[in-house]
């Protein structure tokens, strides 16, 4: 064993790109005071608050249900991003049509635009007195003040995250493989949905993390279009933010404590599927 | 199956890539579409597939129009020179997804189905790689895969687009001898394009060599060597000199010199003679023949390439001699083609 450990992984080994040790050295400095320190912080503080104060503090039922209203809405709307973000990008990589620049342009709007803008905008349309609200009342659909307004905020936030990791690769795809599929006697939907979808899957997989990350964290557009009604359309940033206004920390610590521990367990189930198909289909390795 | 190509013109944004062209494949043979880049080989094979559709002119397979059958119809394999392999599946998928997409009427049972392409695997000798994906094979191995993939539909015609244009050449040289072996084995009529003479010329049955969207000569690697039915053709394949030279009354003159070889029935007139570097025989003195001053000497391999400049014009040939002969520079040599061709201009 002793030996093994030895010889086993150097950390100096000879390479063409010098360095490493002070790029190592930045980086995890870089990340210690960004991210690690006030992670840690998270950490420290609810770890102060007691096993048995957090536990009653993270099954309170408030706090429960805006859990699921985040983490549920997030992964809605970004199952809606990889179906419609996927089409969106096929259309801007496979055909030319005038106005095209303008929509891949367009995409990148949720990115910029301040997300409380977007929020605004949103309810507008979708109140029972906006645009689309109006047309949707006499249905009896309602989306703004419900859930259902969350997910549309969502998938307004989320979408460009989907369509700008799934284009360059969809922009990569050799067009012999579809003629090879074809040459085989494959028609255009089974070539789509047996080679090219398949082959895009990993990308799909990156984007659709972003999106439910991001579609967790949000905050800004929601507030506006969800309503906030507790145990119905409430969302457990809000709720955090809730707390600290009434100086209640360690409830408002231990929801971002859970927070982080789903966010990071699902992105890390995410994460090792990428790697593992990623090793599959031998991308850059 | 009979493949013939009639009076195929293809225009690529009004520009033609192929003019009038036509060609006869018999059921069973191994051909080659051989030509310089921009000659429309591909272009003539893509269209064979179906790939591309011509601007006019006929496609019959047997005795069937396959003009206007998408490629999906026509039932073809085509191997690519980037072998387009299908990466997220496994080596045995990738054989078989030809079979598997067929619709239930026509598809044959799973079992059956894993059978011919483990059959087809076991052809190509990649038996045991079956669970491999693409990105873990070599070169070579993967272009096997898709020659297994493309003859797993049983295909009328198996077209192969440079098929060893991106492996080094050793395996290229494996891959060759053991294509032919395949070939021989299952009979397949197969057209192959390649910009590599030393692979047409080794391989094909028959070989086409084309220039500028047209066929130049069509005939056996030995017909086409021997007995170039073009200057361009005499240039492409194999080395070649060429001189520029003048007929009277049937003997061959260079510049203000009878050079000894006679051409019976000529008119008078200017032409170029062309003739091979080791189609030639050393002579002593010089009562009509070609001398020049020796450029430079090289040994390659077995023979000795001699650079000559030959007359007031200082043209160069290349001639083979024997290694052993001892030739200096700046001496003079005499030598006669044995063999020659002559092109009026």
């Amino acid at each position: 064993m002793a030996l093994t450990s030895a010889r086993g992984w150097q950390f100096r080994q000879p390479s063409v790109l010098p360095g490493f040790g002070l790029a190592l050295g930045v980086t995890l400095l870089w990340l210690t005071l960004i991210v690690l320190i006030p992670l840690s912080g998270l950490a420290w503080r609810s770890s102060a608050l007691g096993w048995q104060t957090f536990w009653s503090l993270a099954t309170d039922p408030r706090t429960l249900h805006a859990l699921w209203i985040s983490f549920g809405c997030a992964f809605l709307a970004a199952l809606v991003n990889v179906v419609f973000g996927v089409m969106l990008a096929w259309v801007l990589v496979r055909y030319r049509f005038p106005g095209r620049r303008v929509i891949d342009a367009m995409v990148d709007l949720p990115f910029a635009l301040p997300t409380a803008v977007a929020g605004i905008a949103l309810t507008t349309l979708y109140a029972p007195n906006g645009w689309i609200g109006a047309v949707l009342a006499p249905l009896g659909i309602k989306i703004a003040f419900t859930p259902a307004g969350i997910v549309v905020a969502l998938i307004f936030v989320g979408l460009p995250f989907v369509v700008r990791t799934v284009q360059p690769i969809m922009e990569e795809i050799d067009r012999e493989v579809e003629e090879a599929a074809a040459t085989l006697g494959a028609n255009r939907f089974q070539t789509v949905s047996r080679i090219l979808l398949p082959d895009l899957l990993p990308a799909v997989l990156t984007g659709f993390a972003l999106a439910l990350a991001r579609g967790v964290g949000e905050y800004g557009s929601v507030i506006f279009i969800a309503g906030n009604l507790p145990y119905v359309s409430e969302i457990a940033p809000l709720l955090i933010v809730i707390r600290l206004e009434e100086f209640n920390y360690p409830a408002a610590t231990a929801i971002a404590a859970l927070m982080l521990m789903v966010s990071f367990a699902m992105l890390l189930v995410i994460n090792l599927i990428q790697a593992w198909s990623r090793r599959r289909y031998g991308y850059g390795a | 199956m009979d493949v013939r190509v009639k009076d195929i013109r293809k225009e690529f944004s009004h520009l033609p890539a192929l003019e009038n062209l036509s060609l006869d494949i018999r059921s069973g043979e191994l051909i080659a579409l051989l030509g310089p880049s921009g000659s429309g080989k591909t272009t003539l094979l893509r269209l064979i597939a179906g790939l591309e559709s011509p601007t006019r002119g006929t496609i019959y397979f047997g005795e069937e129009d396959a003009s206007s059958k998408t490629v999906q119809e026509r039932n073809i394999g085509f191997v690519f020179q980037h072998y387009a392999l299908f990466r997220h599946m496994t080596v045995l998928d990738n054989v078989a997804f030809g079979l598997t997409i067929r619709p239930s009427g026509t598809r044959p049972p799973k079992a059956e189905i894993r059978r011919r392409a483990l059959d087809l695997l076991d052809l190509v000798q990649l038996s045991g790689l079956e669970k491999r994906y693409p990105a873990q094979l070599s070169g070579g191995q993967r272009q096997r895969v898709a020659l297994a993939r493309a003859m797993a539909v049983e295909p009328n015609v198996l077209l192969l687009d440079e098929p060893f244009g991106a492996l080094d050449a050793q395996v290229r040289k494996e891959l060759r001898r053991w294509l032919r072996e395949i070939h021989d084995r299952t009979g397949h009529t197969t057209v192959f394009v390649t910009h590599d003479q030393d692979e047409a010329l080794e391989l094909a049955d028959r070989v086409v060599v084309m220039s500028k969207g047209r066929i130049e000569q069509v005939g056996t690697p030995d017909e086409i060597y021997d007995a170039p039915n073009s200057p361009f053709v005499f240039g492409f394949i194999g080395e070649s000199n060429c001189l520029p030279v003048r007929v009277e009354s049937g003997q061959i003159w260079l510049e203000d010199r009878l050079i000894g070889l006679s051409a019976p029935g000529e008119a008078d007139g200017s032409a170029r003679l062309f003739f091979r570097p080791h189609d030639i025989e050393l002579v002593d003195g010089c009562g009509g023949c070609l001398a020049g001053i020796v450029v430079q000497s090289r040994r390659v391999a077995g023979t000795r390439h001699v650079e000559i400049e030959i007359g007031a014009g200082r043209a160069r040939v290349e001639i083979e001699v024997p290694p052993q002969k001892a030739i200096g520079e700046a001496s003079r040599l005499a030598f006669r083609p044995t063999r020659f061709k002559l092109f009026r201009d």
